[in-house]
Parts: C-alpha cells; structure tokens; sequence
C-alpha cells in the first residue's frame, strides 16, 4: 500500500482532467476522488489492529539541508479519519457533479488539491512537512469560497476566514521550526517520532510558547470560543459541498494535531495548561449551543453546533484520560459523518424554500417528503446523541473521562449534551414539521442527490451498530499518545 | 624606473569585463541609424551581456582568488549574487524591449546605463576593502538615477529620478562620512585588515559611529526602514522595467555589501552592532507591511512589499552565523523569481490595459488570462510564504537561522509579518479571480488613445508579447518548482556561505 499515491491521486486526476472539455472536468474528479475511497478502504482492511506504531511508511530526505523529510504513515489516530476525508471528499465532488458550476475546471482543481492536501496533513509524520500540508489545504477553500461562494460579501469574508486561520498556521510555522532547531539531538529533525523522545526535553519557557502557539492554530481552525470571529461569515460565503468538507474534516485535523504533535511533543505544557484549554473548550460548548439555539440560519445552527461539538472533542483530548481521548478521536469520526450530509440536507431544503436558509420560511415538508425526512432524522439523532449512535458512545466516553479528571467542568459540561437535543430538534422541527413556510414547494429528494446522502446515513448507522472497531483500532495509539501528559497532570 | 601595475587575474574578472564590455558595444551600436538595429540588435546585445556575466560566472564556480592586488575577491557569494542580478538585468532586458522608456531615452544609452550598473553592483558584492566598497556602490547607483528619469515626458518619472538622486546621495555621503570613521578608528581600509584591528577597539566610539553610519548608508540603498521614504515615490515613477530590475538587483547587491562589511569586516563587533540591526529588522518589517496595506497602486505595494521583504533578509545578516548568510542569499534567489514575476505581469497590463499600475488592471485577470494570473498568484502566495512555493522555503530557511542564532523573536517578528501581508497579498490575488473586469470601454478611455470609428474592443486587443509572458511565466514556474525541488538552489547558497569560511 503506498500511501503517496494515496495522497497524490486527487490531485494528479483533476490536474490530467485539464486535458478534458469544461463540462467533463467533473469525471475527472470524480475518478479521482473515487480511487482515493478505495485506496483508503483497502487500507482499512489492510491495517494491522495487533501492531504498534505507524504502518505503511514512506520516508524520503526532501530537503535535507533544513532537515526536513517526506515522511508518511498510518497508526490507530489517523485511520479512520483518513477514511473519513476519502469518503467525505468523493461524497462532495459527486454532489457538486450534479451541480452546474462556471469555470468548471478551475473549481474541480481547487477540490482535488484541498483532498491531497488534507490527506497529506493527515498523514504526515514530519513536523515540518505537517505544517507544510495543513497550510496548503487551506489555499483551495480561499478560492472555491471567493470564487463560487454564495454571499454578495464572499471575498472579503474568504479573505477574514484565510488570514484568521494562516495568522495560527503561521504562528505555528515558528513554533515548528523552534522545535526542531532547539530540541536537543546531533542534527536538526523534524521527525515525529524522533522529536517524540527530545522535544520534551526543551525548557519549560520554550514549551509553554510552542504549545500556545500550536494551540492557536488548532484553535483557530475547529474553531474554538474566542477564535471563531472567522465562522459566521466564512459558512456562509462557501458553497454548500465545499462548505461540507470544510466543517466536516478540516476542523478535524485540527483536533487530531493536538493528539499527533501537541500532547506527546510538549507534556509539561499540555499538563500545565490543561485547565486552560477544558474552560475553552467548556466555553465553546455553552457558545456555540447558546447561539444555535438562537440564530435562525441553518447554516449557521450547523455552524455553531459545529463549534460547540469541537468544544466536546477538545475537553476530551484535554481531560488527559484514556478514555476521553478515545472518546474525542471517535466523536471527531461522528461528527464528520453527520455535519456533511446535514449540510447538503440544508442544501436541499432552501432548493425547497425558494432559496432561503432560514429556518422561519422553511417546514411542513416530511409529509410530502418522507425519504428525505427520514434521512434528515437520523442524522439529527446522530447529531443530539442519541442513545443507540455512535455519537453517544463519542460523548460519553468525553464526559466520562472529562469527569474522572475534572468533575466541575464535567457536571457543566453535561447541559451541553441537553442543549445540543433542543437546536438539533429545533432545525429538525422547523424545517419538517409546523405549518407550511411561504414560498415552500414540497418535494421528494431526487433520486441522485439520495444516493450521495445515503450512503453517508448507512455509514452513521453501521457506526451506531459497532462504535467497537474504531475505538479498538485507535486504542494504543491514543494511550501513546496522551501517556505522557497524562503522567505529568496535577 | 617604470611604474609597475597589480597583477590583475583576467579569467576571475571576466564577468565584470563582460558587463563593462558588452555597455560600450550598446553604447557604440545604439548609434547606427537603421531603427531595426536600434529596436532589436541593442536589446539583444544587452541580453547577450548579462547572459555572457552568468556564464563566465559558471565557468568561474568554485574558485577563491583575490583579483587586482586584494581590492576585490572572487568567490561564490560574488558569483551567486552575481547570478542573481545578472538574471535580474537580463529580465529586465526582456521586460524593456518595447517599452517605452528606451524609445524615449534612446536605447543605446538606456541597456548601456543598466549593464553599466549592474557592473557597479559587481564590484560592490566583491568589494574587499571600503575604496572599492564605496566605488561599487556609486557605480550601482548613478546609472540608477538616470534609468528612473528616462521616461522624458513622464512628470512622475522625472520626479522619480530626481528624488532618487537627492536621497541617494545622503545615503553616500552618510555611508562615506561612516567609512571614514571606520578607517579612522581601525587604521585600515582593507576588510581583512579592519577585522584584526576591530576586535580590540570593539567598544571604541569612533568605530561605533562608523558602524551606525555605515548602516544608515546601506540602509538607504536597501531600503531598510526608516531609510525607506523614498522606495514608494521612486518605485512607482520610475518605468516598471528600471522598478523591476530595482528592486531585485539593486538589493542583492545591497544584502551583499552587508554580508561583506558585517559578516567580514566587522564580524567581532557584532555584539555591538547585531541588536541594533535586529531592531532596526523588525521595524522594517512593520512598517513595510504596515505601509503596503492601504496601497490601491501595484507598484507602490511592491515597493512597501519589498522594504518589508528587506527585513525579513536582514534577520539572515543580524546571526552574523553562516546558516544566516546562506538563508540571505537563498531568499534573495526567491525574491528574484517572485518579484521579476509580479512585475512582468505588472509591465504586460500596463501596455494592455491603460488602467496603468493600479490593482484595477489586474482585476478579471483569472478569467482573461488565466496563465498570467497563475503566475501572478504564485507570485503573491510566494512573497507572503504560502507553503509549495519557493517563498516559504525562504522563510523558513531565515527563521530557522534566527532561532539558531538565538533570536527566535526575530523569528516571530519575521511571522507577524507575514500576517499583516496577508491581507494586501490577498486583495491582489482577490482581484483577479473573484472580481469582474473592469468595464472595457473605461480601459480605452485613460487609455489616452483616439478612440477609431469601427474599431471594437475585440479586434484592437492586444497582441501577447513573447518576451514579457515569458518573464512572467518562467519566474513564476521557478517559484513554485523551487518551492517543491528546492534542492539547486539551497547548493548555491550553501556554497556562497561556505565561502565565508570564518564564519560560525
């Protein structure tokens, strides 16, 4: 299994797919982001669950002379959700292939660097080459957002939402090549798993800025509380597939850069501000709850949402335990796979709505539309949690580990689980049920856009049945990787 | 008894022999009658010039050699700076060839004048001691002067080489009053000399004043900040090409002065002068940045961007360590590529559009001339260190030596920069895929041309020039290339910091 042309393939497809006439770009796309699917499900069947350590690795000196290496490879933290990304990247480029777009080959070049992109953060084993890749996955979304986006101030929200996330990105650039320069050893690396053994061995004073300034991109791109000025504008200025993977799995890499560099890097000052980073992520939760309970934009509902859910995630990485970091790594899967077919269920509610995405002029359409609203339910029990999804599975074990290490954050934590019921169900209602909105013709989903959306819902439920395989597979790699922090935890 | 001249070592100057030879041919060959010689035979031959200093340049890699009894040394920092402003110059050439500029100021004296300064800046990077520093320098700079005024009935240019020409010469004079306190305090001209002598005198007032003069004097011609408050004026009246090749060479070769009369000559001084520098650095920083945010001018954000840019390299100079030298002149390799993209994509709209250099010209550029934007992009994602683009690697490469050199917040100011340039790097790269041409007939209009009955839009458009698209693409292909391959260019300047062998 090589995982280069894993990475590569979506790129490579949608770069030949130039030599294709406009309105076939889409096919080249399509190939692309397809084969990447199956490479990746065949590398799930191929991972080695016994085996300890990363599997699959390449490794190649790229630029030696500031040591730096083309290094990839797959353990238990970064499996599913390479598979998530496969899956959730061909799910978007089919649903924009039904789409007519202008510049067609443009539009589906931006796709397929975002995917490679993406991937390659995902797997990247080198710290360097980590920034490298998390840095480029952005610059597609500043183009699809200003240059197909939906809002009459797309350009300028794109440009709010590309600086806040490269002011963290860069911000992180330097704390990375702090890292490699000062951590002890004979020559300057960026390894990972080198840097595993000396970065923590840097001074305390050293630690404590790299964290924070890891913390602020990560921050920065999930988004958490205070760093989310970039949200609002930036959901609603994207086209709703592009939209879809954006929340769906490039906050995701953030979550999962705290358990690949942040926490097995820099112990001490993981442990030393771990409150700080719980009541961000507790602050997150009550936030964004707060404001998807309020705002009647469904995009927004799903955006908000969308922040207090990664507050979820953060507390469980933060709470140092076993069990809440493998709760977060789970629900960061889950909540992939609900966020994006939620959205293109948006999408097919305001074709319905005369446009409007607002959940005052939608509803009264599960009578006329009962496939469609069976979908749109299931997703939305995924998202609330419900007893009996994966999703609950993922916040119990947060809450559960949350609760061992800080049992006040937990207690406060809990009303976030009873909030997300009441927005979830709130869109669910309003945009289904109640009086028929205005201008709102009922109409059954069409037969191709039910076929992107299914099997995303066949996923969350075949999750629902086993949440056990994901949990087994990223077990030792999530220990290892909290293991120290976890020692040094006051 | 009959005076006996220095051995001077013909095949170690041959690049400077090239330059100096190739502007009097331009000179004499500007003068024949027939336009097509004029229009065609001088810019080639120009051309010829900077391409015969790269080669000789090639064939001279590798070698160490004083040349005319120690005045100026060859080795690979010259040749590898060299490079770079000659390729600069030969841009340049390119960039030139119809413009208007030449026509107006004659072509002969016009490629004559730029191959002459690009001789100057020669000199400069090899100066061995500060006579041949300062004669570098002027011989970079009068040419100069006069290329920003050639384009005669152009006010703003006359205005350009005027302004240049006034504060050029307080930054010579300041460097020159600097130099002398130098050779006063050290009792030597020569940087050898003034490097033994420097290290007992190194809290000597007198040297101290030389060295504060000295950087204010370089500063000036790098346009570090505050000795910048010309760069925006006389980038932007000065013809784009004479701006282009400005920016680029005339910087490679003021980086290279630093690197000489810093790194070498006053190297055990540099407890003394490497805080001052870095200060300095990080106000260049801001301001640049600051400045270049409110610019709706594409020349005068260069110009902002560029004194920005300016203090990114100096963090490479403050080390005083061999990776910083390296990380200098690898960033200069870059800014080249960058930079001479940008501006060849500025100089094609000039002539397309009529709009002139504001960011209007470019807006729509996605959708008419895709390639041109692509190259425009890289370019813009390159200067504000975008990864996969040679532009991060040369930031990387001058943060990585300022944390090794114990200034890691050198290092951060280098990355709070790059933030604030963001945002105007952006509004460039957001005019020309996410705005709509503007109206075409507006163009026409301040186009200054008599509008023709019949005429359309269509039929008058402008043809592509070869020689401008071709700068425009090739740099901007390099800078994405050496941003993914970057291996060839980090030999060079590995090799150019290895030339300095006392270094650290």
């Amino acid at each position: 299994m090589n995982l280069t042309i894993l990475v590569w393939l979506p790129l490579a497809a949608v770069i030949a797919g130039f030599v294709l006439p406009a309105a076939e770009a889409r096919i080249a796309a399509l190939l692309g982001s397809g084969a990447a699917l199956v490479l990746s499900v065949v590398l799930l069947f191929k991972f080695d669950g016994g085996q300890q350590g990363l599997q699959f690795v390449i490794d190649k000196a790229w630029i030696s002379e500031l040591g730096i290496h083309y290094k990839l490879g797959v353990d238990g933290l970064n499996l599913f959700l390479i598979a998530l990304a496969a899956l959730l990247f061909f799910a978007s480029v089919a649903w924009a292939a039904l789409r007519e777009w202008e510049r067609p080959h443009l539009f589906y070049l931006w796709f397929g660097l975002a995917e490679s992109g993406v991937l390659g953060a995902l797997m990247a084993q080198d710290l360097a080459l980590f920034v490298i890749f998390f840095d480029v996955m952005l610059v597609p979304f500043l183009f699809l957002g200003g240059g197909w986006g939906t809002s009459p101030n797309r350009v300028a929200s794109m440009v709010k939402l590309f600086i806040y996330t490269l002011v963290g990105s860069l911000l992180m650039l330097s704390a990375a090549i702090a890292t490699g320069v000062l951590a002890p050893g004979d020559s300057v690396t960026f390894d990972l798993v080198q840097l595993g053994s000396t970065a923590r061995r840097l001074p305390t004073g050293s630690q404590e800025w790299i964290f924070l300034f890891f913390a602020a991109a990560f921050l920065v791109k999930m988004p958490a509380f205070p760093l989310h000025g970039w949200m609002p504008d930036g959901y609603k200025a994207m086209p709703l597939p592009v939209l879809a993977v954006f929340s769906g799995i490039l906050s995701k890499v953030a979550a999962y850069g705290f358990l690949r560099v942040v926490l097995p890097l820099y112990p001490d000052a993981s442990a030393h501000f771990q409150e700080l980073m719980l009541l961000i992520a507790l602050a997150s939760i009550l936030y964004g709850s707060a404001l998807a309970f309020t705002t009647p934009d469904s995009r927004l509902i799903l955006g908000y949402s969308s922040v207090a859910q990664l507050g979820f995630i953060t507390l469980g990485i933060f709470s140092l335990q076993d069990t809440g970091a493998q709760g977060a790594l789970l629900q960061a899967v889950n909540h992939g796979l609900v966020v994006a077919p939620a959205f293109f269920i948006v999408a097919l509610l305001a074709a319905r709505a005369a446009g409007s995405e607002d959940i005052r002029e939608m509803g009264g359409i599960a009578f006329r539309a009962p496939v469609l609203a069976t979908l749109f339910l299931i997703v939305a029990l995924a998202n609330l949690a419900m007893p009996g999804s994966s999703n609950f599975v993922g916040e119990f074990l947060i809450l559960l580990g949350v609760f061992n290490a800080k049992i006040v954050i937990a207690i406060v934590a809990f009303t976030g689980v009873v909030l997300a019921s009441v927005y979830t169900l709130r869109l669910f209602v309003r945009s289904m049920h109640n009086r028929v909105g205005p201008h709102v013709t009922s109409r059954e989903i069409g037969l191709a856009d039910g076929l992107v959306i299914a099997p995303l819902v066949a996923v969350i439920l075949a999750l629902a049945l086993y949440p056990q395989l994901p949990l087994d597979r990223s077990e030792d790699s999530v220990k290892a990787s909290i293991k120290d922090a976890k020692a040094l935890r006051r | 008894m009959t005076p006996k001249g220095p051995h001077i070592d013909w095949a170690g100057i041959s690049p400077l022999v090239a330059l100096l030879g190739a502007a009097t041919i331009v000179l004499l060959v500007g003068l024949l009658r027939p336009r097509a010689v004029r229009e065609v035979l001088v810019p080639l031959l120009a051309f010829a010039g900077f391409a015969a200093a790269i080669g000789l340049g090639i064939w001279q890699y590798g070698e160490q050699k004083d040349l005319v009894a120690g005045a100026l040394r060859l080795d690979d920092l010259t040749i590898v700076l060299s490079f770079v402003f000659s390729a600069g110059g030969a841009a340049a050439v390119l960039l030139s060839w119809r413009a208007v500029a030449p026509r107006e100021a004659a072509h002969g004296e016009y490629f004559a004048l730029m191959l002459t300064s690009a001789a100057g800046m020669w000199v400069l990077v090899a100066a061995q001691n500060l006579v041949t520093l300062f004669l570098g320098l002027e011989l970079l700079s009068i040419p100069l002067y006069v290329l920003c005024a050639t384009e005669m009935r152009r006010a703003t240019s006359l205005e350009a080489g005027l302004k240049y020409l006034i504060i050029g010469s307080v930054g010579s004079a300041t460097l020159l009053y600097g130099l002398a306190f130098v050779y006063g305090a050290t009792g030597s001209t020569d940087f050898a000399g003034i490097a033994q002598a420097a290290g007992d005198v190194t809290s000597d007032p007198l040297l101290l004043t030389g060295i504060a003069l000295s950087v204010v004097g370089l500063a000036f011609k790098a346009s570090v900040a505050p000795f910048h408050q010309w760069t925006p004026d006389v980038y932007e009246g000065a013809p784009t090409p004479v701006t282009a090749f400005m920016a680029v060479a005339t910087k490679a070769a003021a980086f290279g002065a630093f690197l000489r009369l810093f790194d070498v000559a006053l190297l055990d001084a540099s407890a003394d002068w490497a805080p001052a520098l870095a200060v300095l650095a990080t106000i260049t920083i801001v301001v640049g940045n600051v400045g270049a945010l409110g610019q709706s001018s594409l020349k005068r954000l260069m110009a902002w961007s560029s004194v920005a840019q300016a203090g990114y390299m100096l963090a490479g100079v403050v080390v005083a360590t061999r990776l910083g030298v390296q990380a200098t002149v690898f960033y200069l390799g870059v800014y080249l590529m960058m930079n001479m993209a940008a501006f060849a994509v500025i100089v094609i709209r000039e002539r397309e559009t009529g709009l002139g250099d504001d960011i209007a010209s470019v807006q729509g550029l996605g959708a008419q001339r895709p390639l041109l934007a692509a190259a425009m992009t890289l370019a813009m994602l390159g200067l504000s260190g975008i990864p996969a683009t040679a532009g991060f690697i040369g930031k990387f490469y001058l943060i990585d030596a300022a944390i090794s050199g114990d200034y890691a917040w050198l290092g951060v100011a280098i990355v709070i920069g790059s933030m604030i340039s963001l945002a105007y790097y952006l509004k460039v790269i957001a005019a020309m895929w996410m705005a709509d041409a503007p109206v075409h007939g507006t163009a026409l209009a301040t186009a200054g041309q008599p509008a023709m009955a019949g005429g359309s839009p269509e039929a008058d458009a402008p043809r592509i020039e070869v020689e401008t698209w071709f700068v425009a693409l090739f740099f901007g292909a390099a800078t994405l290339f050496f941003g993914i391959v970057p291996s060839p260019l980090f030999d060079l300047a590995v090799h150019a910091g290895g030339s300095l062998s006392h270094l650290f």
